[in-house]
């Protein structure tokens, strides 16, 4: 096994395993505990902050370049400090009240997306332990935790008060509901040939070949659909309905403003990382090296890479394939939306899981 | 039969186009960009030759120009942009002729409409790309395009 070769060059294990021993050593076992939860939590909105700060920044340049433009260049070098200028300018804005609005659920819904989303991101393994929530249906809660998102972006746009974000919210929730089945048959497809849902088991078991190269034609196949129903499932373009800023203003969001529209910002990139890092978990690989069989002295060099890097790449790399679907595809129509939905993706899901099935059970797979 | 034939010809189709389109824009991508730094790329700058920004009387190396001062780009302008002060010169043979005295030019009230150059007969006027004009008051916007001591280029 190639599991147990594999040493990273920028252990997280030996981190986690001082600092609790540290704090052990000086405070009793809920203490400990305590001190550890509210460590984790600080990491993870830091973490989350700064990830949707860079993708903000990314998500404009790349923008710009499929545009022929520059994108941001002014702040700071190569307009680096732009999104943070951003966020600055996002925090000291006013929470504008609406009048005739459902005061709770409209200050709720937000609180509500961003919840879901660090949720799911708090699952993701970033690198080799480095992962804060593993159980054994680790896939299972993560999709379960980020489609609580919907409930919020429903509740937005229904105590709004404003058409234009109840009709965002009404696309949005049938968006969602669709491509979720679409996410999930894909997934399974995918636990099938892991046969686990334990996170950190799946990328272990991808140790020697990816699945994506091990499952051969399924595990293409449901990557394919993955990607197309994960766009969708993150509001982006080409399936931007909810917030068609041509016809509904802003969708969902119209009535928002400052931090309260900032959640949902931050949510929906985060929600752009979430769905590539699960992509980069269930298909290339999560954190595990790129390893061919019998290149050993090529082995030996990718193992001299930190995990967290491989991860990063592999995140990095999807983000930019989704952000190449948005800036290439116009938007569609609601009904074509559906209809790629249920009469293409379902279909092809359901009979690629049953060839998934086929191949795992006649062992055909690597 | 043929409805199901559609559909899987339909999956494909729409995949192509997909994937053609996606091919353009990677291209796009990495195409060298269009955007003009304006102030930083001041000394490279490259203006595309037909940008009005300017008229200009264009003068060869004697200090000639090819205007008769016949008015016509006077009478041309909408805004009355343009002064034609000519005066009238006997040459040595006893012919009474006349010459351009001053060619004012107001870019202030000027719409860059072009029809001065258009209706030049001569080829005495164009247009430069200069853009740079601000200056603090407005009477420095009137010059004069003619150069001090220049003449008819003779034919």
């Amino acid at each position: 096994m190639l599991l147990n070769t594999y040493t990273d060059s920028l252990d997280f294990n030996a981190l986690t395993q001082w600092i609790d021993q540290a704090l052990s050593s000086v405070m009793p076992a809920w203490g400990v505990v305590l001190t550890e939860c509210i460590l984790i939590g600080l990491c993870l909105l830091l973490g989350y902050a700064l990830i949707a700060l860079a993708l903000i920044y990314i998500e404009r340049k790349v923008c710009a370049f499929f545009q022929c433009r520059l994108g941001p260049n002014r702040v700071g070098p190569y307009g680096t400090v732009q999104s943070i200028a951003d966020m600055v300018k996002m925090l000291i804005k006013e929470l504008i009240t609406i009048d005739r609005v459902d005061r709770f659920l409209f200050n709720l819904a937000p609180y509500i997306v961003i919840i879901s989303s660090v949720l799911a991101f708090g699952c993701l393994p970033f690198a080799k332990g480095l992962e804060v929530l593993d159980f054994n249906v680790g896939i299972f809660f993560l999709m379960a935790v980020s489609s609580i998102g919907v409930v919020g972006i429903l509740l937005a746009g229904w105590s709004s008060n404003n058409k234009y974000s109840l009709i965002g919210a009404m696309r949005s929730g049938a968006q969602m509901i669709s491509y979720e089945l679409s996410i999930g048959l894909s997934l399974m497809t995918m636990v099938v040939l892991a046969g686990t849902m334990q996170l950190s088991e799946i990328v272990e078991r991808q140790a020697d070949c990816w699945f994506l190269f091990s499952g051969h034609i399924p595990a293409v196949i449901a990557f394919l659909v993955y990607l197309v129903a994960g766009t969708a499932e993150t509001n982006r373009g080409p399936f931007d309905l909810p917030e068609a800023d041509s016809e509904l203003t802003a969708g969902y969001h119209t009535e928002y403003s400052g931090m309260h529209f900032g959640f949902f910002y931050l949510a929906e990139y985060l929600n752009l990382f979430i769905v590539s890092a699960v992509a980069a978990t269930m298909f290339l690989g999560g954190w595990m090296p790129l390893h061919i069989a019998g290149w050993d002295g090529f082995n030996a060099v990718m193992d001299y890479i930190p995990s967290l890097v491989w991860f990063l790449i592999k995140v990095g790399v999807i983000i930019f394939v989704i952000m190449w679907f948005k800036w290439t595809f116009p938007r569609l129509r609601i009904d074509q939306l559906l209809k790629l939905e249920w009469k293409y993706l379902l279909p092809i899901n359901l009979l690629n899981l049953l060839l998934m099935v086929i191949i795992v059970v006649t062992g055909l797979h690597f | 039969m043929s409805a199901f034939k559609e559909y899987i010809g339909s999956f494909f189709k729409g995949l192509t186009s997909l994937l053609k389109g996606m091919r353009v824009t990677i291209r796009v991508f990495f195409r060298k960009k269009t955007t003009e730094q304006y102030p930083e790329n001041r000394a490279t700058l490259q203006m595309f030759d037909r940008f009005r920004g300017e008229l200009i009387m264009p003068h060869n190396e004697n200090n000639e120009h090819k205007c008769v001062a016949c008015g016509i780009c006077q009478m041309n302008c909408p805004n009355g942009s343009i002064r034609v002060e000519s005066e009238t010169v006997t040459d040595e043979e006893g012919k009474k002729k006349r010459v351009l005295k001053r060619y004012i030019y107001d870019i202030g009230s000027c719409l860059y409409c072009q029809l001065c150059v258009r209706s030049c007969p001569h080829g005495a006027i164009t247009f430069d790309t200069k853009f740079e004009h601000a200056v603090f008051t407005r009477e420095k916007l009137v010059r004069q395009l003619n150069h001090e001591g220049s003449t008819l280029e003779k034919k």
